[in-house]
């Protein structure tokens, strides 16, 4: 018989992806030397590596959270309805990216994009109208808004107050992270230093006012889709988490006021152990820095609480079917690594937005997890596994260097300004694409097991007469509301930028007179100027 | 003798095309036979313009500073040509320049014409071809020619003999700056910017480079100016000490 | 002496922020020798041409996953066209449906290249039109 060290196996080296971490033959326990049995600990035990909950989804399953919006506030508040009344309390709105920019949806960048990515918001008309007949009191909404976020809140908390809602009650989260939008996602408007305090008036307003609410969701997830490796999306997710942190105790916060409304973002990648061991490691990072680096003494400020996404990065165009399969691991990963809520992608994403069955598919992959697989019966169930609890500690360690790279850099913000997070991922998208272009990673249907042409399935297309309508509708409230008013408030908005007093307040009277979202971040652009990404291949 | 579209370009570019300057631009980058031509029958036009070098190293900033630098120059009613250069990898010989990625608000501003250079190796060949793009530009009739360049010994020098003011940018906190730079560059500067002067060791600097500082050759002092480019901080004076050396011209 | 080279501007026009495809692609070709003019994102058609006008670039790449490309295609290549650039070759990228594209190719958009083209295949097509066309815009 031969050595087992001689025999060959299929490839030079194993690692979890390309510029990922080498993958040993097998794990002993010899692996997991000076490992601590207090750093897996218990679950809802710190440092919380198992689960936030001593249940884990023994007491209640993950929130099965879609991601929607689309073209018109009619057509989406009809969906948004028909799903209320089939009983969903649990709403994520998608808006435009003319919205997202702070553009209004006259703009000449706003062309070809109204009600594209989601659900055009030029003003509270039209927020009052996404929400008619659903009570804002009752649900809990998921909003993804980072550099208007402020203005967006002010909108929700308008409408809701219209309703007759006392904002106090209300119930759902602002992505508002737009530490990541330098880094990936790129819906920026402003520079580093004015959008932190946006981000930290919105944070210390909700704290103030709206205990239900999460003020921030810091997102991993835009950065993976950029190129970032697991131990990257990891390290730097954290970081900016550290910047939000400390920003909010700079601004005279006691940190166990506002950290327990911090949630976060993450991707799930097909990599399934990979991706467990990265929402592992994750949980113990954040409460070893919440308690150590902060001194938070609150169990709440140390949870990592997660919404998690299945990549639409690893989504192909060829064989758009096998997307169910890629979905099913990723989400299966995003489960068995203890996520709090999960979106799972369609599988004709890469093609255009999804098609309505291809949702429905969607959604029916997380049922069968949760009702058919067994894997939520027990808390964990891969915990305690030598593979697992060694990569736990290596995407850990991995992560950690970043963090302390970015420490030495004076801060994520200093990283960001000389582009340094920027080139890592960048570098790591094109190692990528580098090794698909070589067939050394291979991609089932793209770089291997390819078929000839096929058809292409059905996909949904926004009418491009939802632009025309849309821009009609902004023409005719500017027309019918108090313009003068409107301009009184939007030079108070510029003074309150210009203090040191929160935003938010003068953002909802602002709304409150149908201002528009262009002309309230014109308002602050007037005061902060705008950003431009720094040149960086 | 001059083929008709050479002859075509020249036309064009004095009738104020930007595609026949841009061409003409391009025969400049390519060491094209005909250049030495073109470049005499333009000799009536030229003269006018005022030649600001801009270097340092990389990271540094300058093609923001050169963005808000290109926003008060235009303010004053001056037209603007913009040379950017970067290096070409030695590798592939191919380049990535995102100099311009900072100016996109000039992008339609019909007097300022922006043009991204590589080195492509040889640095004689980068000379002439910057040399002769910034008397292209001046005969197009811009009135002020920025030139931006990583700073690498060479580079400062050549760009100095046809720079009528080499501004070299500076950042606190890339180790100790002053002691990385190469003597040189420093000597061969009009005007020192330190630029992202709010961040931590910027005072320092400054101090440093006062304590450095020599008058130069042409007698006036080097002067030294703090910036925060993007927040559009300091470019005043920037501009204030260009302008002034402008007059003494 | 210095040599002509391939020069591509590469541009995301709209308000789409996905620049993963499009940094890659200008990392792909800068290895293949070409220099790129990477402008980045949030432009409009109008300074899209204008830049490819002012650099005299041979190649301009267009890369939009936002469902917009249809309103932002076109108008970049015809502007391009008007403001003097008879010979530039302009391709796109993005999540283009296949039924756009035959659209898309007579509005002058030369190919688009989708989610998972290999770079080579990318460096390779600009090389062959380019070459196809002869030396008439040899500088």
């Amino acid at each position: 018989m031969k050595n087992a060290k001689e025999i060959s196996e299929r490839k030079k080296a194993f690692r979890t992806t390309v510029d990922g971490t080498v993958v040993n033959r097998v794990y002993v326990p010899a692996n997991l030397e000076g490992f601590k049995e207090e750093d897996i600990g218990l679950p809802g035990e710190y440092p919380f590596t198992r689960h936030i909950m001593p249940t884990g989804y023994r007491g209640r399953l993950w929130t099965m959270r879609q991601y929607a919006g689309f073209g018109t506030v009619e057509e989406t508040n009809e969906r948004y309805k028909y799903l209320h009344q089939q009983g969903q309390t649990g709403f994520s709105v998608a808006f435009h990216l003319p919205t997202q920019e702070g553009y209004d949806s006259d703009h000449p960048l706003a062309t070809g994009e109204v009600g594209k990515c989601g659900v055009a918001i030029d003003s509270l008309q039209d927020m009052e109208q996404l929400w008619a007949g659903i009570p804002l009191a009752e649900v809990s909404t998921s909003m993804t808004i980072n550099a208007t976020a402020p203005i967006i809140l002010a909108m929700y908390i308008a409408a809701a107050e219209k309703q007759g809602a006392d904002k106090g009650n209300l119930s759902g989260t602002v992505q508002n992270d737009i530490l990541k939008e330098y880094i990936a996602r790129n819906t920026y408007i402003f520079g580093p230093t004015a959008s932190m305090r946006l981000v930290t008036d919105t944070c210390s307003y909700c704290a103030q006012n709206m205990p239900r609410w999460n003020s921030i969701s810091i997102s991993g997830y835009h950065m993976r889709e950029a190129g970032a490796t697991a131990a990257q999306e990891a390290g730097f997710t954290i970081a900016n988490g550290i910047a939000y942190v400390q920003a909010m105790i700079d601004k005279g916060m006691e940190v166990d006021a506002f950290a327990p409304r911090f949630s976060f973002f993450f991707a799930a990648y097909t990599n399934l152990l990979e991706e467990v061991a990265k929402f592992r490691a994750l949980r113990r990072m954040w409460a070893k820095i919440m308690k150590g680096r902060f001194g938070a003494q609150n169990p709440r400020s140390m949870t990592l609480r997660y919404h998690a996404q299945t990549d639409g990065f690893t989504l192909t165009e060829q064989q758009p079917l096998n997307n169910t399969v890629r979905v099913t691991l990723q989400a299966l990963a995003a489960v068995l690594g203890s996520c709090q809520s999960l979106h799972t992608c369609s599988f004709d994403e890469a093609l255009a937005l999804p098609s309505e069955p291809a949702v429905q598919i969607a959604l029916r992959t997380q049922q069968i997890i949760a009702h058919e697989s067994g894997v939520a019966d027990t808390v964990d169930p891969l915990g305690g596994s030598y593979y697992i609890e060694w990569l736990t500690n290596q995407i850990e360690n991995e992560a950690m260097r970043y963090i302390n790279e970015i420490d030495k850099m004076g801060g994520i913000l200093r990283a960001i300004e000389a582009g340094y997070i920027q080139k890592q991922i960048a570098n790591s998208a094109y190692h990528y694409q580098r090794a698909v272009d070589s067939g050394e990673q291979v991609v089932v249907g793209v770089n291997k097991f390819a078929t000839e042409d096929e058809p292409e399935p059905e996909t949904l297309e926004i009418d491009t007469e939802i632009e025309k309508k849309q821009i009609e509708r902004l023409k005719k409230l500017k027309q019918k509301r108090d313009n003068q008013k409107v301009n009184e408030v939007l030079s108070r908005v510029r003074d309150v930028v210009r203090s040191d007093q929160n935003i938010i307040p003068v953002l909802i009277e602002a709304v409150k007179v149908y201002a528009t979202i262009g002309e309230i971040s014109d308002a602050l652009r007037d005061v902060f100027g705008e950003y431009r990404e720094p040149s960086l291949l | 003798m001059l083929t008709e579209r050479v002859t075509k370009l020249i036309n064009g570019m004095l009738a104020g095309q930007k595609n026949s300057l841009a061409q003409l631009i391009s025969l400049a980058e390519n060491d094209s036979p005909d250049l030495p031509e073109i470049i005499k029958m333009l000799h009536p036009h030229r003269g006018k313009a005022y030649c600001v070098g801009i270097t340092g190293p990389p990271g540094g900033g300058k093609s923001t500073l050169i963005d808000r630098l290109t926003a008060t120059i235009r303010s004053k009613g001056w037209s603007v040509g913009i040379i950017a250069v970067d290096p070409s990898s030695p590798i592939s010989g191919g380049a990535v320049l995102g100099d311009r990625i900072r100016m996109n608000q000039h992008y339609l501003d019909e007097d300022v014409f922006i043009r991204s250079m590589a080195t492509r190796g040889s640095h004689g060949g980068l000379s002439k071809a910057v040399a002769s793009t910034v008397k292209l530009l001046d005969a197009s009739g811009k009135d002020i020619i920025i030139v931006e360049t990583v700073g690498v010994g060479q580079t400062e020098l050549s760009i100095k003999q046809m720079a009528d003011t080499l501004v070299l940018v500076l950042v606190p906190g890339y180790g100790d700056a002053l002691q990385v730079m190469k003597a040189g560059s420093i000597e061969v500067a009009d005007i020192i910017v330190v630029n992202k002067a709010d961040y931590q060791g910027a005072e320092r600097l400054v101090n440093e480079l006062r304590a450095t500082l020599t008058p130069n050759r042409r007698g006036h002092e080097q002067s030294i100016i703090t910036t925060q480019a993007i927040n559009g901080i300091g470019i005043g004076e920037l501009y204030q000490a260009l302008d002034q050396r402008r007059k003494k011209r | 002496m210095r040599h002509k080279k391939i020069r591509v501007l590469i541009a995301k026009p709209g308000l789409d922020g996905h620049d993963r495809g499009a940094k890659v692609v200008a990392q792909g070709l800068r290895d293949a020798g070409m220099e790129i003019i990477y402008v980045g994102l949030r432009l409009t058609p109008e300074q899209i041409a204008e830049a490819a006008i002012q650099e005299d670039v041979d190649v301009v790449g267009i890369d939009c996953l936002s469902g917009a490309h249809m309103a932002l295609f076109p108008k970049t290549v015809s502007l391009i066209r008007e403001k003097g650039g008879e010979n530039i070759l302009v391709v796109g990228g993005g999540t283009i449906p296949k039924k756009d594209i035959p659209k898309l190719r007579e509005a002058g958009i030369a190919q688009i290249f989708g989610p998972g083209t290999p770079i080579e295949e990318i460096v390779k097509f600009i090389e062959t039109t380019l070459g196809k066309r002869g030396n008439d815009n040899q500088d």
